[in-house]
């Protein structure tokens, strides 16, 4: 007979979609299964990926699996999502993506030329990051079992010398960056789905960031604290998760955060803040003051960061929270949400 | 943006403080009646930028946080029906019954889904003739013209599988309830913008005339909510009372005339639990008898749902305003989002997650 443990205190006794929320309950289901469990030093450091040495190099490993609805978006689909997600991933370790996995979870009844699309698309996307797919599996699941296609991608890359990227790194005084607006992917997936679809014109921001990236770490270096993509959550969740885990505050300045007119209108209507609202082609540098004007303008001149901007800082004071000023003077608290962002009522 | 960002300029907002500062020689209570306008006020730290003598007080103004737990519960009950679609609004998904919630009951099977709109769901009793599709009815007087269209439309296309679980509250005699009671300390209210450009602001004027109290129809951004504090206060100070509109934009005195006749022909006035607060005679609107058929409590049998409300929560002084969020002894400890005992807690327009989420330090 096998020893088992009972089961970690929890409020639910099954599972609900807020626990992929990329929330407070997404965290919980961390911090009290897998963490203490799988229990191990390269897991704790809790980042988009886990350090590995070998012989002297870093290898950066990193998993994602993508469960989109609609698998065809605005700006985007499934495959070329897979691929960007892992790749961006490796690259918030500072990481040069080596190669991928790809582990495809069919449901019966998916249509071979919706399959062929994503395969192409992915194959495309892989082709311009310049990393090949190079091992795989397929599953079929019966008819209902699945939502058309699930995807999950790993990769290995190879972590740059000299840089060490990590949340616990964010310290008082640091400078926090974007590379552009906020919330597109969240918003144009949205715009998608029924029972609440919307016309927009906005397509997501779904894009490799390795090249970014790169250029960033050239000019920063070992002054980049930390790198992160505020995918699932948004910038909202990403923020609060490095301040609770360097245990540093955080300032961010409302009027300075990037929001497109489409998505400021669709959040407005929808009652959705953006700040909690998935980017698949965004990323967070979170950098020494001395190095951020020069950051900055890196990221400026290159196609995936036209509009980026400082949006805030690191600061002493208030420990795990994140503080906002908001457009009128007003100060307030951005904490983590449960779950998902629901739309509301009025 | 335009319509958005002419209303958040910090100049313009800071001209409206210093000017209510000159104003105000004593303290002053004013309540805010919408859900809406309360969460602006914590989301532009307004609260924090006002003069200490002005107390805001939040209303009942959020229909997730007073829609009675019995109906929760009914809702729930429905969802877990055979054939049944349950669809609702997306703040309505978390709120927690008796023993459970909407998400939760999707979670073990139920079929529950997400709309924006009631025309939402009647789509989607058009695409699935052999299911029940069911919509939330929930709201003040602002989602009732969209709910009263769809119970009509319904009618029209002659859809035998679509009802609706009527949920409607109305905002006046809330109104009343509070400044009759015994313990009000209300002197002002900021009246719901949206409520009264479907109804016109005729049905305040003689709750103003009768408590002798300003009555200022406000919107929704920070601009409209200084304006509509300032015009409050203006009012107190001057000893004036009455109704009268900072929203002009949107509301006239006799309100979207066509969307109240419709309102009128699906819906009639009823007598309405308010969860928290109790029973408020002819707080809400019901089915009109020549529509029962659209009634989902008369299409299901609902006999074995009883109610019961956790013993600790304090959602009814909250939602009259006698006490503030923090004054809760559950409040961000037994309490919190990820486990509300009451409403408040739940929705981004109650009072409770409103402080939780933008002032729990």
């Amino acid at each position: 007979m096998e020893l088992q443990c009972p089961i970690p205190i929890s409020d639910y006794p099954v599972v609900t979609l807020a626990h992929g929320g990329g929330g407070r309950l997404s965290q919980m289901l961390i911090e009290r299964m897998f963490i203490p469990t799988f229990s191990n030093a390269a897991l704790e450091v809790l980042h988009d990926g886990a350090i590995l040495e070998l012989n002297g190099t870093r290898l950066a490993f990193s998993t994602d699996s993508f469960t989109v609805s609609p698998l065809f978006f605005p700006g985007g689909d499934i495959g070329s999502l897979a691929v960007h997600g892992t790749v961006n991933d490796l690259a918030m370790c500072g990481a040069r993506p080596l190669a991928l996995s790809a582990g495809f979870i069919v449901e019966e009844g998916l249509p071979m030329e919706d399959l062929w699309c994503i395969i192409l698309s992915m194959q495309r996307a892989a082709a311009k990051v310049g990393v090949p797919i190079v091992t795989g599996d397929t599953k079929v699941v019966e008819r209902g079992k699945g939502d058309g296609l699930f995807i999950n991608t790993t990769g290995l890359g190879v972590v740059l010398p000299g840089v060490h990227i990590a949340p616990q790194r964010a310290a008082p005084g640091d400078v926090i960056l974007i590379n552009g607006a906020i919330a597109e992917h969240g918003i144009a997936v949205m715009s998608r789905r029924e029972g609440l679809a919307f016309e927009t014109e906005l397509v997501s921001d779904s894009a490799p960031l390795v090249d970014l990236v790169m250029r960033v770490l050239e000019v920063g270096g070992d002054q980049v604290h930390v790198l992160r993509d505020p995918t699932r959550g948004g910038v909202a969740s990403a923020l609060n998760e490095i301040a609770a885990k360097a245990q540093v505050g955080i300032r961010l300045d409302e009027e300075r955060i990037p929001v497109g007119d489409a998505v400021r209108g669709a959040c407005e209507i929808l009652g959705l803040d953006p700040l909690y609202v998935a980017n698949e082609g965004k990323c967070i540098a979170i950098v020494a003051p001395e190095v951020a004007d020069r950051v900055l303008e890196a990221m400026r001149v290159h196609p995936q960061g036209a509009q980026a901007t400082r949006i805030g800082e690191v600061v002493g004071e208030h420990p795990g929270k994140v503080f906002m000023r908001s457009r009128i003077g007003g100060l307030r608290v951005v904490d983590m949400l449960s779950g998902e962002q629901l739309p509301r009522i009025c | 943006m335009r319509f958005v960002d002419e209303f958040r300029r910090e100049a313009d907002a800071q001209k409206l403080v210093r000017a209510i500062e000159r104003l105000v020689t004593c303290p002053w209570t004013i309540m805010e009646i919408c859900g809406g306008q309360t969460h602006n006020l914590i989301k532009f730290g307004i609260d924090r930028l006002l003069p200490p003598s002005v107390t805001l007080v939040h209303g009942p103004g959020c229909p997730v946080c007073v829609t009675p737990l019995e109906l929760i519960d009914k809702a729930i009950c429905i969802a877990q029906q055979p054939r049944v679609i349950f669809t609702s609004f997306g703040d309505m998904l978390r709120v927690p019954g008796s023993h459970s919630d909407l998400l939760s009951a999707r979670a073990q099977g139920a079929d529950v889904r997400m709309v924006y709109s009631p025309l939402d769901a009647l789509a989607l009793a058009q695409k699935y003739p052999d299911r029940e599709v069911v919509f939330f009815a929930v709201g003040f007087e602002t989602t009732a013209p969209g709910n009263a269209m769809a119970v009509w439309q319904a009618r029209q296309l002659g859809l035998r599988n679509f009802s609706i679980l009527c949920a409607h509250v109305l905002v006046p005699p809330a109104m009343q309830a509070i400044l009759a009671s015994s313990d009000n300390r209300i002197q002002a209210f900021l009246a719901a913008g949206h409520v009264c450009t479907v109804m016109g602001t005729r049905e305040y004027e003689p709750i103003a005339e009768q408590y002798r109290i300003p009555i200022v129809v406000t919107g929704f951004e920070p601009l409209d909510l200084l304006q509509g504090l300032y015009m409050a206060l203006r009012a107190l100070e001057e000893g004036r009372w009455g109704v009268e509109i900072q929203y002009s934009r949107s509301v006239t005195r006799e309100g979207n005339v066509a969307a109240q006749r419709l309102m009128h022909q699906v819906f009639e006035v009823c007598d309405r639990q308010w969860r928290g607060i109790g029973l408020i005679p002819a707080s809400g609107y019901c089915l009109r008898s020549s529509w029962a058929e659209f009634d989902a409590e008369r299409r299901f049998d609902l006999s074995g749902v009883t109610a019961q409300e956790s013993p600790i929560c304090i959602a009814g002084q909250i939602l009259q305003g006698l006490k503030k969020p923090p004054q809760c002894p559950a409040f961000a400890t037994q309490c919190t989002p990820e486990h509300p005992l009451g409403a408040p807690m739940v929705s981004s327009e109650g009072a409770c997650a409103a402080y939780y989420q933008y002032q729990h330090t």
